[in-house]
């Protein structure tokens, strides 16, 4: 299982890096929404400052959206799902695997999208280790949620509406989590934030175990 | 056209007539000795006797309507007991369910006005609550799109699972939420312990016949999804057939779909 989820991994991992539409597409993006923020909110600093946790996990939320409609999207030609499907990998690897693409991608795009909103709003991360562990925990799972939605929605007419509506508020959660978390390491008490670690990381841990067992059913659904 | 699709079904079980008929009485009782029998509450005056409706309501959705549905996504998922039976069943509960969930909301919220001054408050209850309305709005969203019923029936289950495995996160981090957040929540009294008498009785009984009401409704639903799927399957046996029999003997692009034994009728 393990094995074959690094080969799925790998696999995704090198299309995005040759083809580049996470890249030049859903990067900048996420980068956008942060501008938008401050057009709705006003160019006041401090507001955006407060506002700067919640903010910054909405635009991972919908990032992980795009992520994983574009980790289905490179499934869907010529039926590269049925070879997928064909070639005697474990399903519970190809989860893994697509889930952990995603995650590393999610990485990526959190650490280019703290240094904008650090330059952009002027916050500062006070507490190191909980903003990074609780974007882990966040992160894998945004990634293994997304992941279950972007299979179930895959091949369907009406997926780029159909899935917003289906995984928006499953990630409500950790919309919620995370941007307390990080509202505690960037100024607020830190035992507050420490304590929403007690959502994430239950969160991830079903998520990713429910991956493990449905996604088998999910990808005989075709 | 003289072939008309076969859409007779078995009609509803006698038990599901009954809870039908139990559960309109019991409703207008319930209605009867809420409004005229019961005394107006101490402290909320004729507010309390949404106690009577909206408290049923919520025992409906949230936990009758979703729960079975959850079940029969499980049992469909496992293959010892998968039959498109309980994929209906999980269809009808999540569809009843999320009309008392919407009806949750609307009398909650129609409490909330006089009592708390706000139609609605960030309330952990409330906020839970809206979500999961979302929830299973997506399931049926899903639900709607077109595709074999083997196939529809294995992704809805999956759906369904794993939205439920979010119902209790969902709780426990709204929760938190409003407790780290803002302190107290209003809702405290909402629910008077020491309700007693003619009160209790009354909302006992709301309890009993909504539950039959669901019941009810979930055989309806149920027998209906059985008439879709039949209705479809025999329109589209009919256009094939009219197809089949409109076909010139040459002609080639329907050879297809056209067995050899029909050619040249």
């Amino acid at each position: 299982m393990w094995r074959d989820a690094l080969l799925v991994a790998g696999k995704d991992l090198r299309i995005e890096l040759r083809s580049r539409v996470a890249l030049w597409q859903v990067l900048p993006v996420a980068v956008l929404f942060l501008v938008l923020y401050a057009f709705a909110l006003g160019p006041v600093r401090s507001t955006l400052a407060s506002a700067a946790p919640g903010l910054f996990w909405l635009a991972v939320l919908f990032s992980t959206v795009l992520a994983t409609q574009r980790s289905f999207a490179i499934e869907s030609g010529e039926g590269t799902r049925d070879g997928l499907r064909a070639s005697g990998i474990d399903p519970a690897g190809v989860f893994l695997g697509k889930a952990a693409a995603v995650a590393a991608e999610l990485a990526v795009l959190q650490v280019v999208l703290w240094v904008a909103m650090s330059l952009l709003f002027g916050v500062h991360v006070h507490t190191v280790w909980l903003a990074v562990v609780a974007s882990v925990l966040a992160t894998i799972g945004l990634a293994a949620a997304g992941t279950l939605y972007g299979a179930l929605s895959a091949g369907l007419r009406v997926r780029e509406t159909l899935l917003p509506l289906l995984v928006l508020p499953v990630l409500a959660p950790v919309l919620l989590a995370a941007s307390r978390a990080w509202a505690g390491a960037l100024s607020g008490p830190l035992s507050d934030g420490v304590s929403w670690l007690r959502v994430l990381g239950p969160f991830a841990a079903a998520y990713v175990v429910v991956g493990i067992v449905l996604y088998g059913p999910l990808l005989e659904a075709g | 056209m003289s072939v008309r699709p076969k859409t007779s079904a078995r009609p509803l079980p006698w038990w599901a007539r009954w809870a039908g008929i139990l559960g309109a009485v019991g409703t207008a009782a319930t209605v009867w000795l809420g409004l005229w029998v019961t005394p107006p509450d101490r402290t909320q005056g004729n507010l309390v006797r949404l106690v009577y409706l909206h408290p049923p309501i919520a025992w409906v959705a949230l936990y009758l309507a979703f729960g079975l549905a959850a079940l029969s996504s499980l049992l469909y998922l496992w293959r010892r007991t998968r039959s498109l039976f309980w994929d209906r069943v999980a269809a009808a509960s999540v569809e009843v369910g999320v009309v008392f969930n919407a009806l949750t909301l609307a009398t909650g919220m129609l409490w909330g006005r006089p009592t708390w001054g706000v139609w609605w408050t960030w309330d952990a209850r409330l906020t839970s609550t809206a979500l999961l309305l979302v929830l299973f709005l997506g399931y049926l969203a899903l639900r709607r799109v077109p595709a074999e019923p083997e196939v529809r029936a294995r992704r809805c289950a999956v759906a369904a699972l794993v939205a439920f495995v979010d119902v209790p996160i969902v709780h426990f981090s709204v929760i938190w939420w409003q407790t780290l957040h803002q302190g107290a929540t209003v809702l405290n009294a909402n629910l008077s312990p020491t309700i007693h008498g003619s009160m209790a009785w009354t909302l006992l009984l709301g309890f009993v016949a909504l539950t039959l009401v669901f019941v009810w409704m979930v055989a309806v639903r149920y027998r209906i999804e059985v008439l879709a799927d039949r209705t479809d399957a025999a329109h589209l046996e009919i256009s094939l057939e009219e197809r089949w029999s409109e076909a010139e003997p040459t002609s080639s692009d329907v050879g297809s779909a056209r067995p050899p034994s029909q050619v040249g009728t």
